[in-house]
């Protein structure tokens, strides 16, 4: 059953679990009769949750193995994660509550539990992690081979080529095995009405979660603590009871040999909101952390930009609407709004903000930073004092900013050619070449010992503690190295009351705005065709939240574009300036 | 597109080599350990669709690194280099020939030879016939080893000759050591390649036991088969061993005729040079001047004073016979425009006559009969003669003056 029930007495949709088990309603408080069987979120027998047909083996095998579905392995995964989270600060209902519910509903919705299986699905796929020799020769069973070549997998395991080499020598007609039942079965149907689960989705009910209960934390920095191992991901399965063996096509599903990237997660995220038919969200209103008022005030902070800015961006905020709960709050389903990428959004507003006071067309940014500098020399600390912190010097900025930034951005390169992807346990499609992986295995370890006493003192440190800030910029450093307290009046003035930018001119990143749905972005960016401080400011945001600079371009664009609709419906052929 | 951004393992390790490979560049062995460590895991994956796998990567990438980290130690360095046999065994007998090589490097004779011996011992299934190729060079480099062995023992034989001892066993030894090194050296010069050690090592053989026929033919092969390489060595081989056995003049000259061709500056030029000026015949007198010229254009040439009494004798013999003047125009034609700022110039003038006055007066010489007696070398080099009163500055000034027309017929 779906909890999108009415309550009774008060007619929200606000549901949570009591000890007991019962659902009970958040807003009044009103318990229902209905209950929830309590689902042991841990390892889960089979024999309750599916129909087995005729012919599987015997549950428990001689290697200590017992049979075991794919769904159990994705619940464990996420069983993982979401503990992660709790760690890092999250509430716990997330786990109990939100996660395990939005679990529930998608296995039931997926047909994959809590329903009588369909009666064409048989599952008769062999786990023959012990004998290979099973001659089961089914024409009707697809070739290894074909079942490899189907699955849309994100990362090609290269070893795919080894492991069907090296089986393609055995026989033609040994079964596809897997150590899970269904492991076969999993890959080869075209599932995607069912929306089949895959390693990066996991990721996507995370985030699904912590959107439910509006977590402070966006979906750039649920990615970045994965990649920094915070949250486990790369070799979740090495957690998985012993009793659950992986091998051959399993691996293919629960190996990833890439980091998600964001736009994945994102549109998965919508995907599964709307398969599983969920309501509207929780709202996101003003105080919430996504709101783009809050969310700029962070950024902002990060970027070591005025605070000033802050009314700038709240101002454009509200402007374009971009701040309204609708707009905002997410209605799985909706096809006709845009999702909202509320980090990306909130870059994207500010760097709109430093094109609206500087230009950025690299000249007139400079200009201003000059004449910053001379006002900054004139005035003594006394002056400075009570006019509200020194002039903002675009230039100095963009020097202690651009060389914190290449010291971080050079750390991140290094680290990411350093990074370990295996892990212990070991990978084996097949008993005939665990031996061989193993003695491989072994190798790799002894090399790692040999060289890395070599490295000298450098060890790889402890993981640093995940923190929500990547840029550290202190007010009480004398350098002047930080700029959260400069005053933007250099820059400033008042007209008819309101204070507006010296700057009268505004350059659009493009006049028309490609159609999304058909070449998948707004606009197309490329380096050369922009100022160089454009491309500065895009870099240090894709630096923040580790997706690529166009990502936030598009956002960008839609936020001019809304912003200057007016002018820009009436007319305008040619790429020219704006007067605002 | 959101591909390029997506990192996964290939461009991770992708990077990783290219982080390895900045540090082998710049000799950082920590940093480039460092970076090896982490990319190593490659070998739990398959590579066979690309170029060059992780293994060969790591063979090859670890070996260096071992070889010149201060804290690595042969034993350590050996080790590894055990494990890469075990690695790939289609590269099984290369990696074991480049182990015995750095052990040679490192002075360990013994334990390279023991390699070489277990090497030439294996047996693979078709790879042994698939790695002919390195198996014969193995089968060589013992070859060699057992070379260095008779070598020594006849070196004690020779000393114990001296004092009149008859030490039988050494000379068995010795004649066990050359059977072994003359069957596995024979073979390897047979196919078509450089072989310089090799041959000279074979021959030395053959000539000790007076083998020389054999001795010939192999140089002869060595220098004159087109399948081989061209490699001048070859030639010197073959010339020096036609002057150890005594041969004329005519198979001496034709022996280097093409060593000059091949490498104009070789410095066996002079010989060349020297054998030709003497001949009878016109026609080879002629590629004499022609060969000293050639080799005079070389910079390494330049502060060679026999090389420049070599033209200069010739130079001198031709414009005494008046004959012939012809020749010397033709090799100056393409050399006038160049020879006077390389080789004569004023400031060559000065330093030649400080640092070699034999050097300053060959090639006063030259340049007097080239360029006439107003050149800046010649005036200079005559001047400081004449003033430290040497004679035969003297003598070379007046010869100079006399035969100044030349210079104008000459470049004229």
């Amino acid at each position: 059953r779906d909890f999108n029930e009415r309550c009774a007495q008060c007619s929200e949709v606000n549901w949570g679990l009591t000890d007991g088990g019962r659902f009970y309603c958040r807003s009044c408080h009103n318990v229902t009769e209905r209950t929830r069987e309590v689902v042991n979120t841990d390892f889960i027998t089979n024999s309750r949750v599916q129909s087995i047909s005729k012919g599987l083996k015997k549950q428990e095998k001689t290697d200590g193995g017992c049979e075991w579905y794919i769904c159990e392995g994705f619940q464990l995964v996420l069983k993982k994660q979401v503990e992660a989270l709790e760690a890092l600060g999250v509430c716990p209902q997330m786990k109990d509550e939100i996660l395990c519910n939005f679990w529930r509903c998608y296995l039931q919705k997926s047909k994959q539990a809590y329903c009588k299986r369909p009666a064409g699905e048989t599952v008769k796929a062999l786990s023959v992690c012990e004998s290979s020799t099973d001659v089961d020769s089914d024409p009707e069973r697809p070739s290894l081979l074909h079942l490899l070549s189907l699955s849309e997998s994100e990362g090609d395991l290269q070893t795919d080529c080894s492991f069907a080499s090296s089986l393609s020598k055995v026989s033609e007609s040994t079964s596809v095995y897997s150590g899970s039942v269904d492991g076969s079965l999993y890959l080869m149907k075209n599932q995607k009405e069912k929306l089949r689960m895959t390693m990066p989705m996991t990721l996507s009910f995370c985030y699904m979660a912590l959107l439910w209960v509006r977590e402070p934390i966006t979906l750039s920095e649920l990615l970045r603590f994965v990649v920094e191992g915070h949250i486990p991901y790369l070799n979740v399965f090495q957690h998985f009871p012993e009793k659950m063996k992986l091998c051959g096509l399993d691996l293919k599903i629960f190996c990833v040999e890439s980091w998600p990237v964001y736009e994945e997660v994102f549109n998965k995220m919508h995907e599964l909101a709307a398969f599983l038919d969920l309501p509207r969200f929780p709202d996101i209103t003003e105080n919430c952390f996504l709101h783009p008022d809050m969310l700029c005030m962070k950024y902002l902070m990060e970027a070591n930009l005025p605070d000033e800015l802050h009314n700038w961006t709240c101002r454009v905020v509200k402007k374009i609407g971009i701040g309204e709960v609708d707009f905002l709050t997410l209605m799985p389903g909706n096809k006709s709004t845009r999702k909202v990428k509320y980090d990306v959004l909130a870059a994207a507003v500010i760097v709109v903000v430093l094109k609206l006071l500087f230009l950025l067309d690299d000249h007139y940014e400079w200009l201003l930073s000059e004449f910053a500098e001379e006002r900054n020399k004139n005035n003594t600390e006394v002056c400075m004092f009570y006019s509200g912190g020194p002039y903002f010097e675009f230039k100095k900025w963009y020097e202690v900013v651009k060389h914190s930034l290449d010291v971080e951005q050079k750390k991140l390169d290094e680290e990411r050619a350093k990074y370990l992807w295996r892990c212990e346990k070991p990978l084996f499609y097949s008993v005939k070449n665990k031996s061989k992986v193993l003695k491989r295995r072994q190798m790799v370890v002894n090399l790692q010992n040999q060289f890395g006493k070599l490295s000298g003192s450098v060890q790889r440190a402890e993981k640093p503690n995940p923190s929500s800030f990547q840029l550290r910029w202190s007010e009480e450093n004398t350098d002047g190295s930080c700029f959260h307290g400069h005053s933007l009046k250099g820059i400033l003035q008042e007209k008819y009351g309101l204070l507006t930018a010296m700057n009268p001119d505004y350059w659009l990143c493009t006049v028309k705005l490609c159609n999304e749905k058909l070449c998948g972005h707004l606009a197309h960016y490329r380096e050369v065709e922009f100022p160089q401080s454009y491309h500065f400011v895009l870099g240090l945001f894709s630096f923040l939240l580790r997706i690529q600079p166009s990502y936030i371009h598009d956002e960008v664009c839609m936020i001019e574009h809304k912003l200057f609709n007016k002018k820009l419906c009436k007319k305008l052929k040619y790429n020219t300036v704006l007067r605002k | 597109s959101s591909n390029e951004h997506k990192l996964n393992f290939k461009k991770s390790k992708e990077a990783c080599l290219s982080y390895i490979q900045d540090a082998l560049l710049q000799k950082q062995w920590k940093r480039a350990a460092e970076f090896l460590t982490c990319y190593v895991e490659s070998l739990e994956k398959d590579y066979s669709r690309e170029h060059i796998g992780p293994s060969e990567m790591i063979w090859r990438i670890g070996t260096e690194i071992l070889w010149h980290h201060s804290q690595s130690s042969m034993k350590e360095f050996n080790c590894f280099m055990e494990q890469m046999k075990t690695l790939g065994v289609k590269r099984y007998l290369k990696v074991c020939l480049e182990h015995v090589f750095h052990l040679l490097c490192n002075g360990q004779i013994d334990e390279a030879y023991q390699n070489l011996s277990l090497a030439e011992s294996w047996r693979f299934g078709e790879q042994t016939a698939i790695q002919d190729k390195e198996m014969k060079l193995i089968q060589a480099y013992r070859g060699l080893l057992d070379y260095c062995s008779w070598s020594k023992q006849k070196n004690i034989l020779l000393e114990h000759g001296e004092d009149g001892f008859a030490d039988l066993a050494v000379e068995q030894e010795m004649h066990g050591y050359f059977r072994k090194a003359a069957v596995n050296l024979k073979e390897i010069i047979k196919i078509p390649g450089v072989w310089d050690v090799f041959v000279k090592c074979y021959v030395d053989l053959l000539e000790f036991y007076g083998d020389h026929n054999e001795a010939r033919q192999v140089l002869n092969e060595y220098a004159y088969n087109s399948k081989f390489p061209a490699n001048p060595n070859a030639h010197v081989y073959l010339y020096q061993f036609l002057k150890r056995q005594g041969e004329s003049k005519k198979s001496l000259i034709s022996a280097l005729k093409i060593l000059h061709d091949i490498v104009p500056s070789h410095e066996l030029m002079i010989d060349f040079n020297t054998m030709l000026q003497k001949s009878k015949k016109r026609k080879k007198r002629r590629l004499g001047l022609e060969v000293i010229f050639a080799a005079l254009d070389y910079a390494g040439w330049k502060e060679n004073a026999k090389a420049w009494s070599c033209l200069a004798r010739q130079v001198k013999q031709i414009v005494i016979s008046e004959k012939h003047l012809d020749w010397i125009k033709q090799e100056w034609n393409s050399r006038k425009d160049w020879w006077p700022a390389f080789h004569f110039s004023r400031y060559l003038a000065k330093r030649n006559w400080q640092e070699n006055k034999s050097l300053s007066y060959e090639k006063a010489l030259v340049a007097g009969i080239l360029l006439g007696k107003d050149c800046k070398y010649f005036k200079y080099v005559s001047h400081q003669g004449c003033k430290a009163q040497l004679k035969r500055f003297r003598m070379l000034k007046k010869f100079v003056t006399r035969h100044n027309p030349v210079y104008l017929r000459i470049s004229g």
